[in-house]
């Protein structure tokens, strides 16, 4: 009898060059993404070490963290961020590694670029100094985040040394009800296993209530993992993601096309395989999401109201009380009805162009809310480019905001983009602690359907209560 | 990367749970292109009111807390895999973060930079922090070779885990990279027998 295998397995066992003991093994990295942050000391470590980039033809970089949103075709002008992009230039030009830089049709939010060129392909290792790496494991490959070290050992071997994950199954069947999306699949998970509850698992996310989803909502899913402390998180490849690759820029090509798809088909895990933890789900019992705390883990569906003190387990109550004091909220409050001045539509979560249609057909013919200050940011130039083709930015105009430039902006507030201490902002990417969107900010986690029900609103709102 | 031993150092604690990498380090400090100099800006935010003044009963701006030991809630370093966090903790001085959970990019970037991560029981983390309560210049011993924790002054001692191999790299001061440098034959042989679409 062979032995069943996950996915996770398969390519793992697909990827070794060598093992270091039962634990460790060295995995061959096909693709390594870089980005500016995490970069110049990797580059400086090989520098010192004497050798150059392994694979330069393996690794493309495009700056995004510290980028203006705003007349990006001026300098940066801020000089630790212009001094951090003019670093990664300099670094990618002496390495010969493809750089997407500022004004490169293909720039825009490194997790955004990958998939939307086709560099993110089913079956592969997909490495970058950047947890949300997660996001490209939506294509059924082994996507995650490294630290600057690893990033260094890339550079230097293509490889990585790696003690193997265990896995975890994460099931969800069923439908979603009218106005609840992928974010608030994901949220709604995070906030039932905790933001740790994933730690040291590889997650593989299946069920009728995946499997219908579209890749960018599976992005979405895979996106997050990493806010549940997992590894990576991946989706098994399936029609859906051919299609969504066939003809893209650095997609195979003719007879190549078909060789890799009849290899890609081959890509799942075997009827019956253990994975070590599987948990289910049921997508009828998931409201729209929003979060109330300070880590991902904390989220309610938007119409229950904060949990109380005796609901939290014992050991996590000063967590929980320093959250809500952080927030400014009560225990058992209700959330809908909270004035909210700030909205973030945008990151490697939620800046794909579905996000921007979904913002827009809700906002359409109707009103920015006047207390609102909303930051609308595509995650990449083609996305950008996509949203005018479809008069995107029009409709955005005709209710009062602005559709900005690509990249990371408000996510983690590296560049301008920054909401005032003490504010709450009903944001669309993936983390809520303490001074993430600015200091003294207080990020509110929802789907873009939500931040745009929000944003016209000023307020906390069920999203479903403004449906037709 | 620098040896790693044993250890005899009083400890600084900091019974938060769910510490993130925000905080050990927050994203406006990572627009660096060197690797020091982040020890400054360890818990920024915790550490410092806005006007730059130290917060007093902050654990690393108390004198009455010192040492190469942090001591950490649970869940320790989760959220972000910038390696920036265990920079700031190295440049600080700490060398061994002891925690009854880490969030795991955390502790492999830990391994990969000299700092060892010791993850006990809850129960013996309690242990620690009423040690240190109770007396504040307590000594802790760390043995990596034996892999034991130790109060002391009490005598208490637990093992912990830690790769074969990572420890053998922290004894040597080895790390990964010098070591898949010298498998570079079986890299390219990988590569010309591995199914590849995208080469
Ligand atoms: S959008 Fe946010 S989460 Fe995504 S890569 Fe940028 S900073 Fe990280």
């Amino acid at each position: 009898m062979t032995v069943k295998k996950t996915l996770f397995e398969k390519l793992w066992e697909a990827h070794v060059v060598d093992s270091v003991n039962e634990k460790t093994d060295i995995i061959y990295i096909d693709r390594h993404f870089i980005h500016e942050v995490t970069s110049p000391v990797a580059f400086l470590g090989i520098e010192n070490r004497g050798v150059g980039v392994f694979r330069p033809n393996q690794t493309v970089a495009t700056p995004d963290h510290n980028v203006p949103t705003k007349d990006q075709h001026l300098p940066i002008q801020e000089a630790l961020s212009r001094n951090q992009v003019e670093t990664l230039t300099a670094n990618c030009e002496k390495h010969g590694v493809s750089l997407y830089g500022l004004g490169h049709p293909f720039h825009g939010v490194v997790h955004i670029v990958g998939p939307e060129l086709g560099l993110t392909l089913p079956g592969t290792t997909i490495v970058c100094g950047d947890s949300h790496t997660s996001t490209h494991g939506a294509f059924g490959s082994i996507a995650f985040g490294i630290g600057t070290s690893q990033v260094e050992s890339v550079f230097a071997t293509q490889c990585l040394l790696l003690a193997k994950p265990k896995t975890m199954k994460i099931e969800v069947n069923g439908t979603l009800d009218k106005g609840v999306t992928a974010k608030d699949i994901i949220l709604y998970i995070i906030s039932k296993i905790s933001s740790s509850g994933g730690t040291g698992y590889f997650v593989e996310y299946t069920g009728s209530a995946i499997t219908s989803l579209s890749m960018e909502e599976r992005m979405t899913i895979c996106n997050m993992s990493i806010e549940m402390g997992a590894r990576g998180g991946m989706i098994a490849p399936d029609q859906t993601t051919f299609d969504y690759i066939n003809g893209r820029e650095f997609a195979p090509k003719g007879e190549k096309w078909e060789e890799a798809v009849a290899h890609w088909k081959t890509l799942k895990s075997d009827e019956g395989a253990s994975f070590d933890k599987e948990l289910v789900f049921d997508a009828s019992d998931i409201a729209p999401m929003v979060t109330y705390g300070t880590n991902p883990g904390m989220g309610v569906g938007v119409d229950s109201n904060v949990p109380t003190l005796d609901q939290i387990d014992a050991d996590t109550k000063p967590t929980f009380q320093k959250s809500l004091n952080y927030m400014g909220f009560e225990q058992g409050e209700k959330l809908i009805g909270k004035q909210v001045n700030w909205v973030f539509l945008g990151s490697c979560t939620n800046g794909r162009i579905e996000d921007l249609r979904q913002f827009a057909g809700f906002v359409k013919g109707k009103k920015k809310a006047d207390n609102v200050n909303a930051l609308l940011v595509p995650g990449s130039k083609q996305v950008e480019k996509q949203a005018k083709a479809e008069g995107i930015d029009k409709i955005l105009a005709e209710a009062g905001f602005e559709l900005r430039e690509p990249g990371c902006s408000s996510c983690l507030a590296m560049n301008e983009d920054k909401v005032p201490a003490g504010e709450y902002c009903v944001s669309t990417s993936n983390r809520n602690f303490e001074g993430r969107q600015g200091p003294g900010a207080r990020t509110i986690l929802a789907s873009p359907l939500t931040a745009a029900a929000v944003a016209v609103s000023g307020k906390i709102v069920d999203v479903r209560d403004m449906l037709d | 990367m620098d040896k790693f031993t044993t250890l005899v150092s009083r400890a600084i604690p900091l019974p938060i749970e769910d510490v993130d990498t925000d905080q050990i380090i927050p994203a406006r400090f990572l627009k660096a292109t060197k690797r020091e100099g982040f020890g400054d800006n360890l818990f920024r935010d915790w550490r410092y009111n806005n006007d730059g003044s130290p917060k007093a009963d902050f654990p690393l701006n108390d004198a009455r807390f010192s040492g190469q030991i942090l001591i950490g809630g649970k869940n320790f370093g989760s959220g972000s895999s910038r390696e920036h966090a265990g920079w700031a903790i190295y440049d600080y001085g700490l060398r061994v973060v002891v925690s009854s959970f880490f969030a795991d990019i955390f502790k492999g970037n830990c391994l990969n930079l000299g700092i060892l991560p010791i993850q006990v029981s809850e129960e013996f983390l309690q242990t620690i922090f009423k040690a240190i309560e109770e007396d504040n210049e307590t000594e802790f011993r760390v043995d990596l070779e034996a892999q034991e924790f130790e109060i002391v002054k009490t005598g208490e001692k637990v093992s912990f885990d830690i790769d074969p191999y990572k420890k053998n790299n922290l004894i040597n001061g080895y790390d990964d990279i010098d070591y898949i440098r010298s498998i570079s034959d079986k890299i390219e042989a990988y590569e010309k027998n591995a199914t590849r679409f995208y080469v």
